[in-house]
């Protein structure tokens, strides 16, 4: 129900009003950072923007995490598929 | 696009995939088919359609396109004042994209606009209320629609709307909430639901804490999902083990954004600004209690609703219409009687036929012919499509 | 308010006088039929567009016959309107759009496109040097194309009657012979390709607008196809469809090639062209890049077996670099474009409603 698009924090425009500028694929947008915790965030992060506000901080080890589970899924699929190939020989 | 593409390999799709196929035959030796899985958000619909997930899947596996689009749920009361609004002399209303088509009684917001009205999309609230700022003489009225991913948006422009001091700015709230609507469909005495894909993006929000009734009062698993593929793929896999294993839990496969609890600065700013409504009208479902926020009265002067006069009436459904029963999952798209006939794109009769994550909208444009049973010709690049 | 380039002043007046606008914006005067309206033709008209057939300045522009048979057996003649808010946007203005869309929409038949008009519309109150900048535009448009503008009009309304300035331009153009391009001639078994990326016209125009505040280095494609589709036509005389995806973009055409000729297209998502920063603005506004506006980019379906030639050739030209093969013709289901998405799976491409609008959900 909510288009929101990760993006890298490339500066922070300005502190006051919590503005941020962001970059997605070369595509720039300030967007408003006040809803993150201030501390947390630095250029170089990337954010899940949603209507011009980043929403949260979009977390490397998690995602990664996903994806080695999906990569660690498909090594125990190939190696139950040699198991089988095995015994039927 | 980092965090974009990798979510987007099609051979760990494949990979997703067998696992499920091995699932559903598991669960299918246990009891019937056809799983019915609701995806509750209308931004899941879309990308189920817009990836073509559907013919990638095992057909005991239905999909159930829930009711979180804001646009779809949205009653025609609420457009009509909109547009109400937008008619006001002086204003300049201020919208996202995705109502401008919206079916009020007699017009839509484009209709309106061509006849005068003057009417701006913007990309965020923040640009509303930099219009304001621009045209001090005139009235800009944000019309503010979404679930709680939305929420907090508009809150914090409402509150730098008072911190700057903009007397020419005001919110036409309509945002609602997912939650007591969740539990509207659970307790619907003709549900058929197997399990739940949850809304990764209100999550990231709200956190996961608030769905545990699903699993623990009504007894069903649900999957807080991501929006590319993969999450979708991934979150189905693990919703299809809990149901494997009989287990019915909240889990959380889009751990990339969201936290148990959510985001708290949001949710403040959120509680700052809105109150819970005693109820709220969603377009098919009917009255929804709690399902709605308003504006508090301490910010009552940015509430278009208290600053303006709106004709809040009630517009019932096109009778025909069976928006209601789609998005409860009770029927399908193509079950309803006006489905591609009286009700299509070009003459939306209900809003699911609107936005591009309404369920009949999708079912339309990207479902409505079964690609499956036209054999591809020669297609040597990628011979696993269909 | 109506000034034909080519007025009833003495004839001898326009080509000896020194006549020059000196007003810094236009008013109704200049189209009025006074001294006003004479320096405006002789000075920002016939400054920008001067040639053989303009310079008599008739009310018409007279072409010799016997020369277009020696190019071909038909005329291909078309018009088309331009209006677009912000006038000049990265890589373009409005002045290249009008003679690349018209010298598109003749070459889209085969045809050598030759001679086009120019009708203005102007609002009182344009500044004089943008007009200027506007016809340096289209003359140097058309110069790239290898057409003349011979022949035109002018109208000044008043304030508010129109956004600062309307083009109109038709164009003449001669289809060589034997050549017979035709939306309904795709048939099963048939390549599509295009000659390159899709949707940085439409992208470049939303984003120079400033109304979402996104930035990006993102140009127009404007460009005239017409040397490109003559070269197309050098290595595959029997193309069967060509069309400019313009408004509507890539998606529109094809699903118009698929109804006219009755025939199912299949796409490859991984081989459509999209620029990497296309592809972001679309992902941050919901939108699709099949359904944004093209101004230089066509669609071909082609014989298969001429294909892979096609493409090379196409890809030699510079209007061609990034040309890809994009999907093939099937038989059914009839009138229907597919997409065989990136990820495996597959989605109709339906025509649109309307514009394509961002959208937050």
């Amino acid at each position: 129900m909510c288009l929101a698009i990760p993006g890298r924090i490339v500066e922070i425009v300005d502190e006051e009003s919590q503005l941020a500028r962001v970059e997605v694929a070369g595509v720039r947008r300030n967007v408003n950072i006040g809803l993150l915790d201030r501390n947390s965030i630095r250029v170089g992060d990337f954010v899940l923007i949603h209507v011009g506000f980043a929403l949260s901080r979009v977390d490397e080890v998690e995602a990664l995490a996903t994806l080695r589970l999906l990569e660690e899924l498909g090594e125990m699929q190939a190696e139950t598929a040699r198991e089988i190939t095995e015994q039927t020989k | 696009m980092k965090y974009i593409d990798e979510f987007r390999d099609p051979e760990k799709a494949q990979i997703l995939i067998r696992e499920i196929n091995q699932l559903v035959a598991q669960i299918e030796a246990c009891r019937k088919l056809p799983l019915q899985i609701m995806e509750v958000c209308g931004g899941h619909t879309h990308a189920i359609f817009r990836y073509g997930l559907k013919q990638m899947l095992p057909s005991g596996l239905e999909f159930v396109h829930g009711p979180g689009c804001p646009v779809c749920v949205l009653p025609m009361g609420r457009m009509d004042d909109c547009i109400a609004l937008a008619e006001s002399p002086g204003v300049i209303l201020a919208t996202f994209g995705d109502a401008m088509r919206v079916p009020g009684s007699h017009k839509n917001l484009l209709q309106a606009k061509a006849e005068g009205a003057d009417i701006r999309m913007v990309y965020s609230p923040l640009d509303a209320l930099k219009l304001a700022q621009d045209n001090p003489d005139r009235e800009v009225v944000f019309f503010g629609l979404g679930f709680e991913t939305t929420m907090p948006s508009t809150a914090m422009t409402l509150l730098t709307a008072r911190r700057v001091g903009i007397r020419n700015f005001s919110l036409f709230c309509n945002h609602i909430t997912i939650i007591p609507t969740i539990r509207a469909i659970l307790d619907s005495p003709d549900l058929q639901l197997d399990g739940f894909l949850g809304p990764g993006h209100v999550s990231l929000v709200i956190g996961t804490e608030p769905y545990e009734f699903i699993a623990r009062h009504y007894l069903k698993p649900i999957v807080i999902s991501g929006f590319e593929p993969l999450d979708l793929l991934q979150s189905l896999w693990m919703l299809l083990r809990q149901l494997a294993e009989g287990r019915a839990e909240v889990e959380n496969q889009y751990a990339r954004v969201v936290s148990m609890s959510g985001n708290k600065a949001a949710v403040a700013a959120v509680n700052e600004v809105f109150e819970l409504r005693e109820f709220f009208e969603w377009r098919g479902l009917g009255s929804i209690d709690h399902s709605g926020v308003r504006i508090r009265d301490e910010f009552s002067e940015f509430d278009a609703e208290k600053k303006f006069h709106v004709p809040n009436l009630q517009i019932a459904d096109p009778k025909e219409c069976q928006c209601g029963e789609v998005l409860k999952g009770v029927i399908k798209p193509q079950q309803c009687r006006v489905f591609g006939a009286a009700c299509t794109p070009q003459t939306p009769m209900g809003a699911l036929m609107v936005s591009s994550e309404g369920a009949c909208a999708a079912y339309y444009n990207f479902g409505r012919i079964d690609i499956s049973a036209h054999p591809v010709v020669a297609d040597s690049e990628r011979g696993t499509a269909v | 308010m109506n000034t034909r380039f080519v007025c009833s002043f003495p004839l001898e007046d326009l080509q000896r006088g020194r006549g020059r606008v000196t007003d810094s914006s236009i008013t109704l005067a200049h189209g009025s039929g006074g001294k006003a309206m004479r320096d405006f033709v002789q000075d920002v008209i016939l400054g920008a567009f001067n040639n053989p057939l303009l310079a008599p300045l008739e009310d018409q522009a007279v072409m010799d016959l016997q020369e277009l048979l020696c190019i071909g057996d038909r005329l291909a003649f078309t018009t088309d309107s331009f209006v677009v808010d912000p006038l000049f946007f990265p890589g373009g203005d409005i002045g290249m759009l009008a003679v690349n869309g018209t010298v598109n929409d003749l070459a889209m038949s085969g045809a050598r496109p030759l001679y086009i008009s120019c009708s203005l519309v102007l609002e009182e109150g344009l500044p004089v040097d943008t007009l200027r900048r506007v016809v340096t535009s289209m003359r140097r448009a058309s110069d790239e194309a290898g057409v003349s503008v011979v022949t035109g009009d002018t109208k000044v309304v008043e304030r508010g009657a129109a956004d600062k300035l309307f083009i109109n331009t038709a164009g003449i153009g001669v289809v060589p012979v034997g050549v017979n391009i035709g939306a309904s001639r795709a048939r099963a078994g048939d390549k599509v390709l295009v000659n390159g990326y899709l949707g940085d016209h439409g992208c470049a125009v939303m984003l120079a607008r400033n109304d979402l505040a996104l930035e990006a280095d993102i140009e127009t494609d404007c460009q005239s196809l017409a040397g490109l589709v003559a070269r197309m036509l050098e290595i595959c005389p029997d193309i069967h469809c060509l069309r400019d995806a313009t408004r509507g973009g890539l998606a529109t055409v094809l699903n118009e090639f698929a109804q006219s000729s009755r025939v199912a297209i299949r796409l490859n998502e991984t081989a459509l062209p999209v620029r990497e920063s296309v592809r972001g603005a679309c992902e941050i506004l919901g939108l699709d890049p099949l359904y944004l506006a093209n101004e230089g980019k066509l669609a071909a379906i082609a014989p298969a077996e001429r294909a892979e030639a096609l493409l090379e050739a196409m890809r030699m030209h510079s209007a061609g670099a990034d040309a890809a093969i994009i999907g093939e013709v099937v038989e059914s289901p009839s009138g229907v474009v597919i997409l065989n998405t990136g990820f495996g799976g597959g989605r109709i491409v339906d025509m649109l409603v309307g514009d394509q609008l961002p959208r937050i959900c």
